[in-house]
């Protein structure tokens, strides 16, 4: 229990996914919780991604990590600025009033 | 270790608590700091672990950059006082047994995948790790970074720049009755436009029609 081996990193990577994945379903309240979801669920890719890099090793793992946080960076950028837009056209961003694709 | 295993538990609570206050707070701000919290806590992990350099680039850029931005935005909708409870309406609470299933799941199957890392030295050996030297964690990731994924880093670069211009693009909007500078009729105006040499006559002046 003392010994912080790769499993214990692992397992708190795949404990934030699952919050990730369990705030999308949930979420009733606005679309930027389900953006911070996303970036939740990006951060436990990460943590991933560090853990093998560092206990194995290989250095590509962090190297990676670094371009998914580039990826991350523009995809929250992109996002909100969509929802700006949206907020601005339909005068919500509530998860539930927005259907009019009727998906 | 006892201290490695104190630190790694006390951060990992701290992130799990927050990323579950994250999806759980009713105002939307609460749920920034909540994140800003998360990504300082895996940051703080980082750094322990040995990835100093991604640590603060973590901090610089998640907590520096994309939360704030998220804090801006959240306070620039005014959505933050958009208290409702979580289960307002009938045809929204059915998708809330299927998220809890789908997640469960996943995460069930990330912890059988755990579970079988443990017999992976069995399988084939790790011994491909890079040599201990007096080589920072920043510097080496420099060496790796700059020669063998400079075609990545560069991609990466003009994915940032698209991102950009596309979120100038979607939030720009002209507005009517303001006025403003155009620079190209400035730049394109000639000395024909603004000055007239006109021979005046004496005892008639000059009439300016303007």
């Amino acid at each position: 229990m003392t010994e912080i081996g790769l499993g214990h990193y692992l397992t708190l990577g795949a404990i934030i996914f699952s919050i990730g994945i369990i705030g999308i379903f949930l979420n009733r309240k606005n679309i930027i919780v389900i953006l911070m979801s996303i970036e939740l669920i990006l951060l436990a890719v990460n943590i991933n991604l560090v853990s093998f890099s560092i206990f194995l090793g290989d250095l590509t793992g962090q190297v990676f990590t670094l371009f998914i946080l580039t990826v991350a960076a523009a995809e929250a950028a992109i996002g909100l600025a969509i929802i700006v837009v949206y907020y601005r056209n339909s005068g919500t961003i509530r998860v539930e009033h927005i259907d009019e694709l009727k998906g | 270790m006892i201290a490695h295993s104190i630190f790694f538990y006390t951060f990992s609570i701290i992130a799990i608590v927050s990323a579950i206050m994250v999806t759980a707070s009713k105002n939307t701000v609460h749920s920034v700091f909540f994140l800003i919290l998360d990504f300082i806590s895996i940051s703080c992990l980082f750094i322990m672990i040995g990835a100093e350099f991604l640590g603060m680039i973590m901090l610089i850029v998640y907590v520096g950059a994309v939360a704030v931005l998220f804090l801006f935005v959240v306070m620039m909708l005014n959505v933050a006082q958009q208290k409702n409870q979580w289960f307002s309406s009938e045809e929204s609470s059915k998708h809330i047994p299927v998220g809890l299933i789908i997640s469960t799941l996943i995460f069930v199957e990330l912890i059988i995948v755990v579970g079988g890392w443990k017999y992976k030295p069995d399988l084939f050996d790790i011994n491909n790790s890079i040599e201990i030297n007096n080589v920072s964690n920043t510097h080496s990731l420099g060496q790796v970074l700059y020669t063998d994924y400079i075609h990545i880093f560069q991609i990466s670069g003009m994915i940032l720049l698209v991102a950009m211009i596309g979120a100038i693009v979607l939030t720009f909007r002209k507005r009517v009755g303001v006025k403003t500078q155009s620079y190209i009729k400035q730049i394109s105006r000639e000395r024909s436009d603004g000055v007239s040499v006109v021979k005046v006559e004496s005892n008639k002046g000059v009439r300016i029609d303007d």
